[in-house]
């Protein structure tokens, strides 16, 4: 006669499984409702671009109806850009490491969504596209050669070793470059070389418009509002 | 004085026996002659190797000094220049790409242009992996401390330990293409290494042959004060590397073109590839990382983080491979 044995207790590896298992749950759940709050809406960034909200001026009164910028004045181009690089210079506006009167007060009065909202509504807009056509007006040459080749006499990469092969940016940390206007590009490079925009990674583009002259941030600026592609491999 | 010298003279002539003064006097003559000779010697070459790197000349000058001065120069040390442990270091500067002839020889530099900035597409045949050539040679192949091929070209043939036998530019390039783009070796004659070897030959214009031009290679860092160390190099990597070649090594493509390279991997260059000594990719990385900011790191976080690199794993060496 056999008696039946006790019950066995639960061998180390079931009781690591039950456990698994709990915590698999409280991840999906505690993700599902992160995935929720960080959910940005592009549709609701579009209204605020195009109408502002409580006490902020829309965003295409200085950035255009398309999000394409406005030459003349040097507001750059937010269309097709990166979302996580616009996240980021919003918040950098807001918390100062990236100065700039207009954007600072703009930045500090959107909510976190907002931000989202917005970086994800201007990331999804088509970015700029070269022409079919080559730019009637002639190209700094300098300016190209910078972007493509640099000038390692001077130890500057080419502008498209990071930035991507057509200067479109490479996400999330290298933004689009091409079709920038002129003048929103040049403040840019100064900006760093002053020390007033100090927000970039590891201090990356720093280190290369130190070492730019003047002569080279006028060509490079004036070649990536329309550049022109002809000429990099012959 | 010469008093005291005639007589003396006098009394060899008249004895004409031996006498301790002429020791004396062979050895004082000796040194008076040999310092007459040396010192100015001396201070000339010297004079002669300061200038040459400092001068801030136009390329076409700097260009056309080796080919009179070199020779000279290089001949002070009294041994051969390509085995001497301590070679004198030239200054070149290569031709501006705005030079290259036309012609079909300039079609053919034209071309290796291509293939080493883009290997992926002209040479595609021939490479096993996502790197191109300008990867590991900067600008073009043009940038110093960074195996510039204008500094490369002119020191071959040479023997070589990896293969024990002396290698042609040729069999060389060939080389980068079995193990650090661990591909196929393109046929001798191919266009692509005719192209290639056209590239490098052009950029090589004017500079002295068999002569170790400065910035040639990958800088040989000293001895690092402590070990190599894996954890330490993975935290210079995640600070400073991950950002642009990716937090797995494995670089970052843009609508299917590597931007940034990867580093391990499948698709990175094989064991058998000279990135694989933690020596040369310190060297390397020391004076090229983060691009842009070379000579940024420190040497012995260089060292650290090119161990870090090499300690993952990559295609095999095809040299180990049984075929």
């Amino acid at each position: 006669m056999t008696s039946t044995p006790p019950p066995r207790p639960p061998l180390p590896l079931q009781r690591h499984a039950r456990a698994g298992r709990l915590t698999a749950w409280a991840v999906l759940v505690a993700g599902a409702s992160l995935a929720n709050l960080a959910h940005a809406d592009r549709a609701a960034g579009a209204t605020i671009a195009r109408q502002g909200a409580g006490g902020i001026t829309a965003c295409m009164a200085c950035h255009g109806a398309q999000g394409e910028g406005q030459a003349a004045a040097g507001f750059p181009r937010l269309a097709g850009q990166g979302q996580a690089y616009l996240l980021k210079q919003l918040q950098d506006f807001a918390s100062g490491q990236r100065k700039n009167p207009q954007m600072e007060p703009i930045a500090r009065a959107l909510s976190a969504q907002q931000m989202r909202d917005l970086s994800e509504h201007y990331a999804s807009l088509p970015g700029w596209k070269a022409e079919a056509k080559p730019a009637a007006a002639a190209q700094p040459a300098g300016g190209a050669r910078l972007a493509m080749a640099g000038n390692w006499d001077a130890g500057i990469p080419a502008c498209f070793a990071c930035h991507g092969p057509d200067g479109a940016g490479v996400p999330p940390h290298f933004p689009a470059l091409t079709g920038q206007p002129n003048a929103y590009t040049r403040a840019q490079l100064k900006a760093w070389q002053a020390g007033t925009r100090g927000n970039d990674p590891q201090g990356l583009m720093k280190s290369v418009a130190d070492k730019m002259s003047d002569a080279e941030i006028n060509a490079i600026s004036e070649y990536l509002e329309t550049p022109s592609f002809y000429g990099r491999r012959e | 004085m010469s008093n005291w010298f005639s007589t003396w003279l006098e009394n060899q002539k008249r004895t004409r026996s031996f006498h301790p003064s002429w020791i004396l006097l062979v050895v004082a003559a000796t040194l008076v002659v040999a310092g007459i000779v040396w010192i100015p010697a001396a201070l000339v070459s010297k004079a002669e190797y300061d200038r040459l790197p400092s001068a801030a000349l136009p390329a076409s000058d700097k260009a056309s000094i080796p080919s009179d001065e070199i020779p000279a120069a290089v001949e002070q040390p009294g041994f051969p220049a390509r085995t001497g442990p301590k070679t004198i270091r030239v200054d070149f500067s290569p031709p501006d790409v705005d030079a290259i002839p036309g012609g079909k020889f300039g079609e053919a530099v034209r071309l290796g242009r291509n293939i080493f900035n883009d290997t992926q597409t002209y040479a595609r045949a021939y490479v096993g992996n996502a790197l191109n050539c300008v990867n590991c040679h900067l600008d073009e192949g043009r940038k110093a401390d960074s195996a510039p091929l204008w500094a490369a070209f002119a020191m071959f043939p040479a023997y070589r330990d990896k293969n024990q036998k002396v290698n042609s530019y040729e069999e060389r390039l060939a080389g980068c293409f079995r193990y650090s783009m661990n591909g196929k070796v393109p046929p001798p004659g191919s266009k692509e290494l005719v192209a290639l070897m056209s590239y490098s030959y052009w950029m090589a214009t004017g500079a002295p042959v068999g002569v170790e031009l400065k910035g040639r290679g990958y800088p040989k860092l000293a001895e690092p004060r402590q070990p190599p160390d894996v954890a330490r190099g993975k935290k210079v990597y995640e600070a400073n590397c991950a950002i642009c070649h990716g937090a797995d090594g494995q670089g970052t493509q843009v609508s299917g073109r590597y931007v940034f390279p990867p580093l391990w991997g499948k698709d990175s260059f094989n064991g058998g590839a000279g990135m694989t000594r933690v020596e040369t990719a310190a060297g390397f990385i020391q004076a090229n990382m983060p691009l842009g900011k070379g000579g940024t790191l420190s040497e012995q976080e260089a060292w650290d983080v090119a161990k870090y690199m090499n300690s993952h794993p990559r295609p095999v060496d095809p040299r180990l491979v049984k075929s």
